[in-house]
């Protein structure tokens, strides 16, 4: 009995050190992103509250969690309520099976990939039924199109990740990662090249983040489907985006950049130093170098037509990531270069 | 095969990282950005903030009800009453104007034939009431008084354009 309490707490504890540090970096992503797209228009960006604007982010939270929610009459209450907890609560839980080091993983499980990719797609439903459940048109119509969009790109990002899964062999992400051992060169980047670039991209599809954010669409249904929504329950889509773009950016580390391996492992010369040695650091940096496209995205390009999403989605990635699982299932049968024994 | 040529790199996503590459650029340009208030932008002399009435150097009020301006404001947002004061000259008993109408157009500025009434290069003004949009003529020339050396400077400087 004693037993399992205590190991209920040492998962408790791992869940709180998972959990809080990625909530502060959603707090600093929103003001990080402020920056930066302030930068790319020559501006300065937040830089009133604290130091450098650092404490801007608090000022937001308590603004909105002081804030009102206001319940539209006619809406499906239940559901009203349930969906801000559908998106952020699957982005939260997602993170169980990411690992931070070799052995930092909450659950080790072997099927890791397939629970992450599941889990990223329940966050839809959280979108469709707030849509559905504001009782509003601008609401439904940003939900369907963001059920259209995300069907789309869940299948070309699957593709790209089955990539993963054949050249590693494994759907453990651990040994995805360790399977990219021995440089950078070995990083599946490079053998996968399309497919990383496909899954970044469909990711960035799949946070609703601009240039495919067709679902918020400001400047055609106001905020889509958030448009009813108001004080802390809007907090809640806020951070769910926010941790699922932390997420497809670890992501995006893990599988194509070496995860915890450092990009100088093979450079002769420093071997053994800590450059070369592998840890949490080099995730990280990885992960802010991704979340900073993500940002940089949104800087640059304008929004995607709603049709142009669908073409690209279903005409180009689709057949290109189908091509490409091929290249790689032959490169990795026939035992040719990366994947020479 | 133009279409061919046009399909790869549309592929290679040349326009994109094109695009990619500007607001990089912009990223580390140093900004524009004012700091304001701690920084603040040069007025232009013929800045039109909030208004005032003048007064000649002896101390007379310059303004000789001639309503030309309450007659031009576009806003309507000067009412003048006047009467006879003592010594004989007509002068005004009432100076109203409503901020809330008034558009800075500076408009009563150059109907005015005795350059009267001006406008200031005040922009930073508040008012907690609804009532206190209407400044009234003791309002009017109190900023003048005090903003008289710049008032003075500013049409000195713009005399040769008019
Ligand atoms: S600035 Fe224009 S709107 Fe304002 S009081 Fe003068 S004439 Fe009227
Ligand atoms: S301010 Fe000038 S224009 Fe207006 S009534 Fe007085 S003298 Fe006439």
């Amino acid at each position: 009995m004693m037993d399992h309490l205590m190991a209920l707490g040492w998962i408790l504890i791992k869940i709180l050190a998972i959990t809080i540090p990625l909530i502060l970096a959603v707090a600093f992503l929103t003001l990080a992103e402020r920056r930066v797209i302030g930068a790319m228009q020559v501006r300065i960006g937040p830089n009133r509250v604290g130091p450098w604007g650092l404490f801007q982010p608090f000022a937001d939270v308590i603004k909105l969690l002081m804030k009102e929610v206001i319940l539209p009459a006619k809406s499906n209450r239940f559901l009203f309520v349930l969906a801000p907890m559908l998106t952020l609560i699957p982005a939260l839980v997602a993170w169980a099976v990411i690992p931070f080091e070799e052995g930092m993983v909450l659950a080790q499980i072997d099927a890791g990939l397939l629970y992450v990719l599941a889990l990223t797609s329940v966050g839809v439903y959280g979108v469709i039924i707030a849509g559905w459940a504001s009782n509003s048109k601008y609401a439904f119509l940003g939900a369907m199109r963001s059920a259209a969009q995300i069907v789309s790109y869940e299948i070309a990002m699957g593709f790209a990740l089955v990539g993963v899964l054949v050249a590693a062999g494994s759907l453990n992400l651990t040994e995805i990662v360790l399977g990219q051992q021995g440089g950078i060169w070995n990083w599946y980047f490079i053998p996968l090249f399309p497919l990383f670039i496909i899954y970044f991209i469909s990711g960035v599809a799949e946070t609703n983040r601009a240039p495919f954010d067709v679902a918020e669409g400001e400047s055609e249904i106001v905020a889509g489907f958030h448009v009813e929504y108001s004080g802390a329950a809007f907090a809640l889509f806020f951070l769910g985006e926010y941790a699922n773009m932390i997420l497809i950016s670890l992501l995006a580390a893990l599988m194509f950049m070496g995860g915890w391996l450092s990009p100088l492992e093979a450079v002769p010369g420093i071997e053994g130093t800590f450059l070369a040695a592998p840890s949490i650091v080099w995730l990280l940096l990885k992960t802010m170098f991704f979340l900073f496209l993500f940002l940089w995205f949104r800087a640059t390009f304008p929004r995607y037509r709603y049709d142009q999403i669908m073409r690209l989605g279903w005409k180009v990635f689709i057949p290109i990531t189908i091509v490409w699982i091929l290249v790689v299932a032959l490169f990795v049968v026939k035992q040719w270069l990366w994947w020479a024994p | 095969m133009s279409a061919i040529t046009s399909y790869l790199k549309s592929l290679a996503l040349l326009e994109l990282l094109g695009g990619m590459r500007v607001t990089i650029g912009y990223f580390f340009k140093p900004k524009f950005t004012i700091m304001y208030p701690e920084e603040k932008t040069p007025k232009s002399n013929r800045f039109r903030g909030l208004l005032a009435l003048r007064r000649y150097p002896n101390g007379e009020e310059r303004c000789i009800a001639c309503k030309l301006c309450e007659a031009v404001c576009p806003a309507l947002a000067i009412t003048i009453d006047s009467e006879q004061r003592d010594d004989g000259t007509r002068r005004t008993t009432r100076f109203d104007i409503d901020l809330f109408k008034c558009i800075f157009c500076g408009f009563c500025e150059e109907s005015c034939p005795v350059d009267s009434i001006v406008g200031t290069d005040v922009h930073e003004y508040h008012m907690e009431e609804r009532s206190e949009s209407v400044i009234t003529k003791p309002q009017l020339l109190a900023l003048g008084d005090r903003l008289e050396q710049q008032l003075a400077a500013d049409r000195q400087q713009d005399a040769p354009y008019r």
